[in-house]
């Protein structure tokens, strides 16, 4: 392994892997704000990548500049790159609304639309004209996201009808249903009881045979459980603002069984947050 | 009280029975009397208005009064069914104006661009126009409509009305619009929706129940409108025809209340009883509406 210790990604965990989406972002403002700068994070194809960090450390900033949601707040400016199958997502060329059709989003607080749960679930096959047999996707959505025995004699229920975890679960299968290439989610867990957290769990563990993952998380120990490459990143305040920025990034074991970073030793011990 | 030391308070019970003669106690209640008897008071006009006018004018109802036309002086009976006809005519049209002009420019305030000069701008006017004496707007549509026309119409009354109804329709369409939960709206971007289908399929069909909301409010409110309509669409005996004066039951009421003849005095009290009662069905109807907005 490199010995040399810098705050990019640690390659040599990730060799045998594939990277299937490349994220550069050197610097994210807000306005004037600087949000995050020098955060270099690859992901890996059908692995489940986590993003640790204390609070405003831009972890979730990065999260959604993968799939340009922040492009909906008002003053933000990414500089940098996210590669993606061979384009540049911030290239002037692409539509961000073909990227979100590529890359779904699981949110914080689970976010049924108002409508049945199968047109939910069926809602974006729908946007992407889908032609096929839609029961037949809407059922394997919702058996992807364990949703399917708890729903099925339910369908026209309306989605927001179901508990906080079921609609949780009702948004990853919303998500999955259009096999979108990578999977964010953004502390999906953080608004679920602790049975609701497992189950969300479990099943991220399933998605990632199929899917690729990147997930934020405020909780360590499910990083530890969940991710399989971790990035950590924490909070710069000496140049006035509060920057956030990658400390450093490797295979979750290794991270935290030995990091490199006093930083990070100093995190994973409990002694900032 | 909160500076006791510990043993005092080991020493001392504290006294938790109610002291409604503490002077402190005493003044909420009687702050609280003060507001309950405000509130019954505010009651009162339209309690008071809703028993005059079944009195006056509940003996006249009948179904004389939804086909027959105005009676003439000395006449006996009659009805208004043309000023009925022409109430929903002119609101009718007021509507087909004010409600997708309404709902188009709350769209841009709320969602499009909340901060922009043009919608800063625009949200100020309707707040203005809102509050702006609804004879004016007959002032106006009598400039506009009725002199490049060259005579009073159905047409004009319904322009006169809609100019009314336009800022109820935009402000309480922002509001709902904005109203609908930011993470549904997220949840839409993320999935891939274009703008426009983010608002086609999931905004507006969230907001729907508080933008009909405003639009029965607005509705109501042009129903009851006279000043507009005597400059637009003034008055008529006959049956409508949209390019010409036209009936409404406001303006009936303005007219035959004034009259020395106790026919159409009747009539007039039979009018407005109607009239309340269209507005309140109305009303009825859009609370039923925006109560079905949580299920």
């Amino acid at each position: 392994m490199d010995t040399t210790v810098t705050p990019v990604a640690n390659d040599a965990a990730l060799d045998s892997t594939e990277i299937a989406l490349d994220c550069q972002a050197d610097q994210i403002f807000y306005s004037d704000f600087l949000a995050v700068r020098d955060s270099h994070v690859p992901i890996a194809r059908n692995q489940i990548t986590g993003f640790i960090g204390p609070s405003g450390c831009g972890k979730s900033t990065v999260l959604k500049s993968i799939n340009r949601m922040n492009d909906l707040i008002p003053g933000f400016r990414f500089e940098g790159k996210v590669h993606f199958h061979g384009v540049d997502i911030y290239d002037k060329k692409v539509d961000p609304v073909a990227v979100r059709r590529n890359i779904g989003m699981v949110f914080q607080q689970p976010n049924p639309f108002s409508m049945s749960i199968y047109e939910n679930v069926a809602f974006g096959l729908r946007l992407n004209r889908y032609k096929g047999n839609m029961d037949e996707k809407v059922e394997k959505a919702l058996v992807g996201a364990a949703l399917w025995n708890e729903v099925k004699d339910k369908l026209k229920n309306n989605g927001l009808s179901l508990s906080g975890g079921q609609q949780q679960r009702l948004c990853i299968a919303r998500a999955i249903a259009t096999e979108p290439r990578i999977l964010l989610m953004d502390e999906p867990c953080s608004a679920l009881d602790p049975i609701a957290t497992r189950q969300i769990e479990e099943l991220m563990v399933q998605l990632k045979e199929h899917f690729t993952v990147a997930i934020v998380t405020h909780n360590m120990q499910q990083a530890m459980r969940v991710a399989d490459q971790t990035a950590f990143f924490a909070v710069d305040i000496s140049r006035g603002g509060r920057t956030g920025y990658l400390v450093e990034m490797g295979a979750t074991k290794e991270l935290f069984e030995d990091p490199q970073e006093q930083l990070t030793k100093e995190y994973l011990h409990g002694e900032f947050s | 009280m909160g500076q006791h030391t510990r043993n005092d308070n080991e020493m001392h019970l504290p006294n938790l029975e109610r002291q409604p003669f503490e002077p402190r106690a005493l003044k909420s209640i009687v702050l609280s009397a003060i507001t309950i008897c405000m509130a019954i008071v505010a009651c009162i006009p339209l309690f008071s208005v809703l028993i005059m006018l079944i009195y006056r004018g509940g003996k006249r109802i009948s179904l004389e009064l939804f086909y027959g036309l105005p009676p003439t002086a000395f006449d006996i009976g009659g009805g208004f069914g043309n000023a009925i006809v022409g109430t929903l005519f002119m609101v009718g049209i007021a509507s087909l104006l004010s409600v997708p002009f309404g709902i188009l420019a709350a769209i841009y305030l709320a969602e499009l661009s909340p901060d922009s000069k043009i919608s800063t701008v625009a949200r100020f006017c309707a707040k203005v126009l809102s509050g702006l004496p609804s004879i004016l707007a007959g002032v106006f549509a009598y400039a506009a409509v009725v002199l490049v026309m060259g005579s009073y119409s159905a047409w004009a009354g319904g322009i006169a009305l809609s100019i009314l109804m336009v800022p109820t329709v935009m402000l309480t369409a922002e509001e709902a619009i904005k109203m609908v939960p930011r993470p549904m709206k997220e949840a839409a971007a993320g999935m891939g929706c274009t703008p426009a289908q983010s608002m086609l399929k999931i905004i507006l069909p969230v907001a729907v129940p508080g933008i009909i909301t405003g639009v029965v409010l607005a509705v109501a409110r042009a129903a009851g409108e006279t000043a507009p309509l005597l400059f637009t669409a003034l008055f008529s005996d006959y049956w409508l025809r949209p390019n010409e004066p036209t009936a409404s039951l406001a303006v009936l009421i303005y007219n035959y209340s004034g009259m020395p003849f106790p026919n159409q005095i009747e009539l007039a009290w039979a009018a407005s009883l109607i009239l309340v009662l269209l507005v309140f069905v109305l009303n009825i109807i859009s609370r039923a509406i925006g109560r079905r907005k949580n299920v």
